[in-house]
């Protein structure tokens, strides 16, 4: 390295036409419009072709929306149950996380990064098996009926593929993304607002209400984003532990794009989906202030 | 509140044997102190000497591992910080980032259900008191200067209307001047409001110009209290005179009713009442003279090595014996230049003569 303090600065002239940010914004959005964009381009364009075709981007047509918002049309059951499961999914982790989060954050001390650990662990299984050992942990006969029956209690019966054992997978299969938003969000609250409070008179319920929760609430709405947004488009719960009693809406864009061979369908389902999700995800991004959450103010 | 009125023999704050321990380390050592009513009571320590471990017990935010705390004669060392008349301003302020100033300053009135259109007229009263202006009330805290939010800090501690205020460092983080005037605009607010502060500082400068009495505090017991004057005057150890600023100290170890210096050179000592078997003796910089003072043993003879200006004063580095020592004299006096062989001297009446 020879005069290192001399390099000579780019004369304004030389300099390339595109301005450095753009330059640098590049990568990011190559992957954007080949990875994000045109999947998306491309299932709209798939929503308005002619049904049961491929004639994607030369035919036009909006019978694919009209079948799905025709009355005859059941389908918005599956569309009902998707959203009405994943707003009971974040509905019951709300409550099942918040004592998990704030324990790892002021309870657990040395032992938190343990616990945070065995949470995080079963994410490294695939989910399909993880959903099969429950089946085999509530089938008749399995791991809970044989533990009961040493018990003299049971038989227990028709635990598995109802309803209720879809939302059971759903929470379990989701937990992990409610809850570490969540404790990003708590660990957010300065122990020093919380001391202030308490000593200018508040109640544990006062702090809580006007000083954690409020502080707290971008981790928390973030969680609650990610959950609603992946147990809406959750199918495997649906199958493996519902055993199909309910239809999510996920299984339904699956069935047309594969056993119906209906793509035009799935795609128009699909948006309609992403539609929706998408708007409550705006909705909830514009109350977030990231700069609050990645420290920069 | 007529009925916490008691006699002012009473102190308002009685600490006994104060002790508060982390594990194995120490923080407060067994500290024993009287407040009186509406006193200004500061406690210097520099980092780590125990002094916030001390303010967050007396604000309850810490239970002491033994001892007594008595408000008034009442033991509260079990009484939560939420049911305590004491109120804490925070070393970073603690202001609610996601509330105004008016939302700041009525918290602890909300907390106590005071009706709306109350808890807004005796906000707007307090910002006046702190010299801030009314429509500041509706601005978000975040976007406050640093000097407003000390003083919206302020205003909602004195919202909660506490007996007894304390303030953990709350003007560090801001510039000299800024911190200059609020010192002493503090010492105004003490003055008209008639309530009991106490106040920690690692800067003995800002516990000069606010406190009726200063404690100096390392590892995690308070050395010595007294008046500013007293404790500037007569500083008990070398710790607290250092306090006060830079000290050529001369190690003393006893020899029969006396001391003499260790390293076995004579020194003319002023007498002393001390009996300890090491001693030092301080003289500070500014009290050092060029020249041997007549038919004395206080004199070294070196040479200048260094010289810093502080303004109104230079300060001189002189070398002797391996052993830098520090004199100070006014600008533009007849001083040495760097390299000058010199002789200084002091009085043995300039001699403070402290335990180590």
């Amino acid at each position: 390295m020879a005069a290192p303090a001399d390099t000579p600065r780019r004369r304004p002239g030389t300099r390339s036409p595109i301005p450095p940010g753009l330059r640098a914004a590049v990568p990011v959005l190559l992957l954007l419009i080949f990875g994000f964009v045109a999947p998306l381009l491309t299932v709209a364009a798939f929503s308005i072709a002619e049904p049961r075709s491929y004639d994607v981007f030369t035919s036009f047509t909006l019978a694919n929306y009209a079948q799905i918002f025709d009355p005859a049309n059941s389908v918005w059951m599956s569309f009902a149950w998707s959203l009405a499961l994943a707003a009971l999914v974040v509905g019951i982790l709300l409550v099942a996380c918040y004592p998990v989060a704030w324990g790892l954050v002021h309870v657990f001390g040395r032992w938190a990064p343990a616990i945070s650990a065995i949470l995080v662990f079963p994410l490294f299984v695939s989910e399909n098996v993880r959903l099969y050992g429950w089946v085999l942990f509530f089938i008749k006969g399995g791991v809970l009926d044989g533990v009961l029956k040493v018990f003299g209690i049971g038989p227990v019966t028709d635990l598995l593929y109802t309803p209720g054992m879809t939302l059971f997978g759903m929470s379990y299969v989701y937990f992990s993304f409610m809850l570490f938003p969540m404790v990003l969000g708590l660990a957010m609250v300065p122990r020093d607002l919380v001391d202030a409070a308490r000593d200018l008179g508040a109640s544990r319920l006062m702090i809580w209400r006007e000083v954690e929760l409020p502080l707290a609430m971008p981790g928390i709405l973030i969680g609650m984003l990610l959950t609603f947004v992946l147990a809406a488009g959750a199918v495997a719960e649906a199958k493996i532990l519902g055993g199909q009693s309910v239809i999510t809406i996920a299984q339904d864009i699956e069935t047309a794009f594969t056993y119906a061979q209906n793509w035009p369908l799935g795609a128009a389902l699909a948006m309609v989906l992403v539609v929706i999700v998408g708007a409550l995800a705006l909705f909830v991004m514009g109350r977030l202030d990231l700069d609050r959450i990645l420290g920069r103010r | 509140m007529a009925m916490t009125q008691s006699a002012p023999e009473i102190p308002v704050l009685q600490l006994a044997g104060v002790r508060k321990t982390f594990g194995s380390f120490e923080a407060v050592a067994g500290i024993d102190m009287k407040i009186r009513e509406g006193e200004f009571v500061t406690i210097v320590g520099p980092s780590g000497s125990g002094k916030t471990t001390l303010l967050r017990m007396l604000a309850g935010l810490e239970s002491p591992s033994d001892g007594a705390i008595e408000l008034r004669g009442r033991r509260i060392n079990d009484v939560p910080s939420n049911r305590r008349p004491t109120c804490l301003v925070f070393q970073s302020l603690a202001l609610f980032p996601h509330r105004t100033v008016g939302q700041n300053i009525e918290f602890p009135l909300k907390v106590r259900k005071v009706a709306p259109a109350e808890r807004k007229a005796r906000a707007l009263e307090l910002l006046r008191m702190v010299r801030l202006p009314e429509d500041i009330y509706g601005k978000n805290v975040m976007r406050c200067s640093g000097g407003e939010r000390q003083r919206v800090a302020l205003a909602r501690a004195f919202a909660y209307d506490p007996d007894v205020l304390f303030f953990d460092e709350p003007l560090s983080a801001l510039d000299y001047k800024l911190k200059k005037t609020l010192e002493k605009e503090l010492k105004d607010l003490h003055r008209a409001s008639g309530k009991t502060f106490v106040y920690i500082t690692h800067s003995l400068e800002e516990a000069m110009v606010m406190s009726d009495r200063i404690g100096v505090m390392r590892a995690g017991k308070i050395v010595q209290i007294g008046s500013p004057s007293d404790i500037y005057a007569a500083p008990r150890t070398k710790f607290v005179a250092e306090f006060f600023g830079e000290l050529n100290a001369i190690e003393l170890r006893r020899e029969g009713a006396g001391y003499v210096r260790a390293d076995g050179a004579p020194i003319a000592l002023p007498p002393t009442a001390l009996e300890s078997a090491r001693a030092w003796a301080l003289i500070r910089p500014e009290l050092m003279r060029f020249a041997a003072p007549e038919g004395s043993a206080n004199t070294v003879a070196g040479t200048v090595v260094n010289e810093y200006s502080f303004g109104s004063r230079n300060q001189f580095q002189v070398l002797s014996e391996g052993r830098t020592w520090l004199v100070e004299a006014p600008r533009g006096s007849d001083s040495p230049r760097l390299g000058d062989a010199v002789t200084l001297g002091w009085d043995a009446a300039d001699t403070l003569v402290v335990e180590d």
